[in-house]
């Protein structure tokens, strides 16, 4: 932390007439003193305190986890104090009249005991789950956000990989956490994980005999699951937030490009106080909508679904939604994938689509390498791209927004089909075909669209809105009166980065390496439909003329335009 | 009836109960020596008399696509033998008669009277025996509800879902939701397989059982989910939605408030 931000103007002070402290003032500062002379913290406090953070509603998305873990962690302990992870059998002795006296493992006993005898269990135990399911969801936004803004980019490549490992942790931890009930629900879950394990070649059936101890579904697996899910994976998920949030704090946020906020500061609140306060506020906001859901909507009804037994599966199996695109993926293979070689089958109706999602998650991870390799940009960049400002990244995004969205569909192919009153069959066969098609017409949209957007920016930037006011001249002619934009509203839309195409050029050696060959392919392929940027003369030169004249509609000179 | 006055008359001598016992008995007993004779010529009087309505509704309603003598014809299959429990589970849930070809045949308003419904079932049976409309006794949702949840999860939860939401089947076929389903239907179902659905007998599934399983789905009709609304018991999709949609959606909806007022 050696180039510390210059910070925006603070809200000035207002200075008050000195009275002399009160009881409760001198109290915290003797506390405060107290353990400052022991820990030496005030330093820190100080340096993390001016800490400057900007403010637009999505940098809030990051939060939001942040916040829906920590109700995730005060929420789950309370469940460890009454869950028991065995697979022992008992007769269900508690008060939900349609399992009285069924066989049952402990764990599901115990699962149902918290939900039905425990004060205020099963409010916990919903709490718990909406808050993974918005825990999951507001990361992938958060993503999203970071993806589309271009906030990944140097210095924060590192910090995208921290926070993509976060995400599939975070499924880790939903998915060994959908195990533990032992209802047959998470049997069902369970067993299809037992299935893509096994459909490995020569591993798969030592490693889900590894996995469950035997034979599935054996009596280890809950058990096991257990300590993954409330010892190993929530360590390294600690770890790793804070690996993340220092991270945060040594990047510093980005921002978006406003009246004074540049590539070399940021502008915003500071942490100490007010963004602390806002966000200790925020986070009782984030605890009381997951509150109000838990207290009014049921999730995950184990009641209903009784202890697991491998004969039965229920209709409307599914995963929880984190996990849905991968059993999206694996319900589009079409029939008949597997194959026998030499006596042993190859299930790729398995393999290829754990391939296809491996492939997706490798290359959503590395993005950020892939982008700084194919600009040769060093810079360091800390303010945010207009998501239309670099149309070929946000169509990529889209494109793969699209991908996922649609294996994600795919998880609910039964419930579209009984919903919307299809066939199953061509529900599927629509996805199969969608899951091609959708992202080459999304980026195709995507892209248009972005730059249609530009260029609508670079004529307001240029000539200003349409005011609507028409003006009949004294010459009899008419005109409409447009209304230039102030300089701070035009910076915004005038300040972005212009990439090109890279120009193959020989190097020192007088020669072409292939990487740079590849380079101009990509960026080719990346920035060859752009707009620029308004510059300074064709401002002035647009000034020059309206001012004179105010403006013609439909007569543009600049080369940017769209017809109106 | 005199159950009641005897409790409420504790205090009455054992032998003028047993008095009156005797003196009911013989007059009842009386009474139906008397009438029985009558009752059963009644009885068969009024049955033929359903069997020809019955007759008669078939022949305007159902005969083009089942037949005239039930063989069954192009459209609709052979009723020999499908018993009284089809037809009055077929046109009592509105099923029958059959609208619009389609993967199967839904559900509609019943177009029938219980009288004519009951008409119609008394007709088709007495071509040829098949399934009877299953006694009071089973219907009244007094069983197990445990073991009855048992066996649906068992038998049932495939295709029906473990809350008796619906599922899907192949080819544009499901399998409905049971919610507001009459017990009596409920048992035909089991008894008759309609259409997609097999046929739980009573060597598959016994009587009792049958019981039970109405008794699980009346525990769950009449006991809305102990954990708040329940989404329909469509499972983790509508779970996944309600957190995007209303979840997620709140909360941004919150940032863009609080993020706004500062500004
Ligand atoms: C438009 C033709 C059509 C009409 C009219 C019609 N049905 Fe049907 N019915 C069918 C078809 C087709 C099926 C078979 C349904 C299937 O399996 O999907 C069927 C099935 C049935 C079954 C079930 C048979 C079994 O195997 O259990 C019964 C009972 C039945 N119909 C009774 C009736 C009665 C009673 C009427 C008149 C009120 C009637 N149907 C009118 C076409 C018709
Ligand atoms: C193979 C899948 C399958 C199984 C197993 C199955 N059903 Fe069905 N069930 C169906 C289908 C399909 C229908 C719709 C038939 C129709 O529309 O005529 C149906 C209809 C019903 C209906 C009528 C619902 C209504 O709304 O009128 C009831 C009741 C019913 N089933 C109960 C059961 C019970 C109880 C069991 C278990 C003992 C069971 N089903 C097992 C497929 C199944």
């Amino acid at each position: 932390m050696t180039t510390t931000a210059p910070q925006a103007p603070a809200t000035p002070v207002q200075s008050e007439p000195q009275l002399p402290p009160t009881r409760g003032q001198r109290f915290t500062g003797a506390a405060a003193n107290y353990i400052d002379e022991r820990t030496s913290i005030s330093g820190l406090v100080k340096e993390l305190g001016r800490k400057i953070f900007p403010d637009h509603w999505s940098f809030m998305l990051g939060e939001v986890a942040l916040y829906s873990f920590v109700v995730i962690l005060l929420s789950g302990t309370f469940l460890t104090f009454f869950f028991q992870a065995s697979m022992a059998e008992v007769e269900y002795e508690g008060s939900y009249v349609p399992l009285k006296g069924i066989e049952m493992s402990v764990a599901y006993a115990s699962s149902l005991d918290i939900s039905f005898e425990v004060r205020g269990g099963m409010l916990m135990r919903q709490v718990h789950h909406w808050a993974a399911l918005l825990f999951i969801a507001s990361i992938g936004l958060h993503m999203l956000r970071v993806f589309f803004t271009g906030a990944f980019r140097k210095p924060r490549e590192i910090n995208w990989v921290v926070g993509f490992i976060l995400f599939i942790l975070a499924m880790g931890e939903g998915f060994t956490g959908y195990s533990l009930p032992d209802d047959l629900l998470s049997g069902n879950g369970l067993r299809i994980i037992d299935g893509m394990v096994k459909g490995f070649p020569v591993i798969g059936t030592w490693t889900s005999y590894l996995l469950f101890g035997g034979e599935f579904p054996g009596t280890d697996v809950v058990g096991r699951f257990y300590t993954l899910h409330i010892l190993l994976l929530p360590a390294i998920l600690l770890a790793l937030i804070g690996v993340h949030l220092v991270l945060l704090v040594v990047n510093k946020h980005t921002q978006f490009a406003a009246p004074g906020a540049t590539n070399d500061n940021v502008v915003g609140v500071p942490i100490m106080p007010v963004f602390a306060a806002k966000a200790g506020g925020f986070f009782f906001i984030v605890f009381g909508v997951l509150t109000l859901i838990a207290s009014f909507f049921t999730i995950n009804p184990i009641w209903n679904y009784g202890p697991y037994d491998p004969s039965p599966v229920s209709a409307g199996t599914q995963p929880d939604w984190y996990i849905g695109f991968a059993d999206g993926a694996l319900r589009l293979v079409p029939p008949g994938w597997e194959f026998v070689l030499f006596g042993y089958t190859v299930s790729m109706n398995i393999l290829a689509p754990v391939a296809v999602l491996g492939l997706f998650i490798v290359v959503v991870m590395l993005y950020p390498f892939f982008e700084a390799w194919l600009t040769g940009d060093k810079r360091e960049h800390h303010i945010a791209d207009r998501p239309r400002n670099n149309p070929t990244r946000t169509a990529i995004g889209a494109a793969g927004v699209t991908f996922y969205a649609v294996l994600w569909a795919a998880a609910s192919s039964d419930l579209i089909g009984t919903h919307f009153r299809l066939a199953i069959e061509h529900v599927i066969w629509g996805l199969q075909a969608l899951l091609f098609i959708g992202p080459v017409v999304a980026f195709i949209v995507t892209k248009r669209v972005c730059i249609g957007l530009q260029k609508r920016d670079r004529e307001i930037a240029l000539h200003g809105f349409e005011s609507g006011r028409i003006v009949r001249l004294p010459g009899g002619e008419y005109i409409e009166v447009h209304q230039q934009l102030d300089e701070y509203e035009r910076w915004k839309l005038v300040a972005y980065n212009d990439y090109q195409p890279l120009m193959l050029r020989p190097n020192k050696k007088g020669r072409i390496t292939l990487n740079q060959r590849a380079r101009a392919v990509a960026t080719r392929w990346f920035f060859e439909d752009r707009i620029a940027p308004v510059t300074q003369s064709e401002l002035a030169a647009a000034h020059a003329h309206g001012d004179h004249h105010g403006e013609l509609e439909g007569s543009n000179p600049s080369q940017g335009a769209i017809s109106h | 009836m005199s159950k009641k006055r005897t409790a409420k008359t504790g205090r009455r001598s054992p032998l003028a109960t047993l008095a009156l016992l005797t003196v009911g008995l013989a007059t009842t007993g009386g009474a139906y020596a008397l009438f029985t004779g009558t009752a059963t010529a009644e009885t068969t009087a009024v049955h033929q008399q359903l069997v020809d309505d019955g007759e008669k509704l078939f022949v305007a309603n159902c005969a083009t696509c089942h037949g005239m003598d039930l063989e069954g014809t192009e459209t609709g299959p052979s009723l020999v033998g499908v018993g009284a429990a089809s037809v009055d589970f077929q046109v009592g849930t509105g099923r029958m008669p059959l609208q619009q070809q389609g993967p199967q045949a839904e559900e509609k308003p019943v177009q029938f009277t219980e009288e004519q419904v009951q008409a119609l079932a008394e007709y088709v049976a007495s071509i040829a025996p098949g399934p009877e409309i299953p006694e009071e006794e089973y219907l009244t949702g007094k069983g197990d509800a445990a073991v009855g949840a048992e066996i649906f999860r068992i038998n049932c939860a495939m295709c029906h879902n473990v809350a008796g939401a619906g599922g899907a089947l192949t080819e544009g076929k499901y399998a409905p939701a049971l919610t507001g389903t009459e017990a009596v239907h409920v048992y035909e179902a089991m008894l008759t397989g309609p259409q997609n659905m097999p046929v739980f007998n009573d060597a598959n599934i016994s009587p009792e059982d049958k019981a039970n399983i109405i008794t699980y789905l009346k525990y769950l009709e009449e006991n809305p989910s102990p954990g708040g609304f329940d989404l329909g018991n469509l499972g983790p999709v509508a779970e996944g939605l309600f957190i995007w949609i209303f979840g997620l959606g709140a909360i941004v909806a919150i940032t863009v408030w609080l993020t706004a007022k500062s500004n």
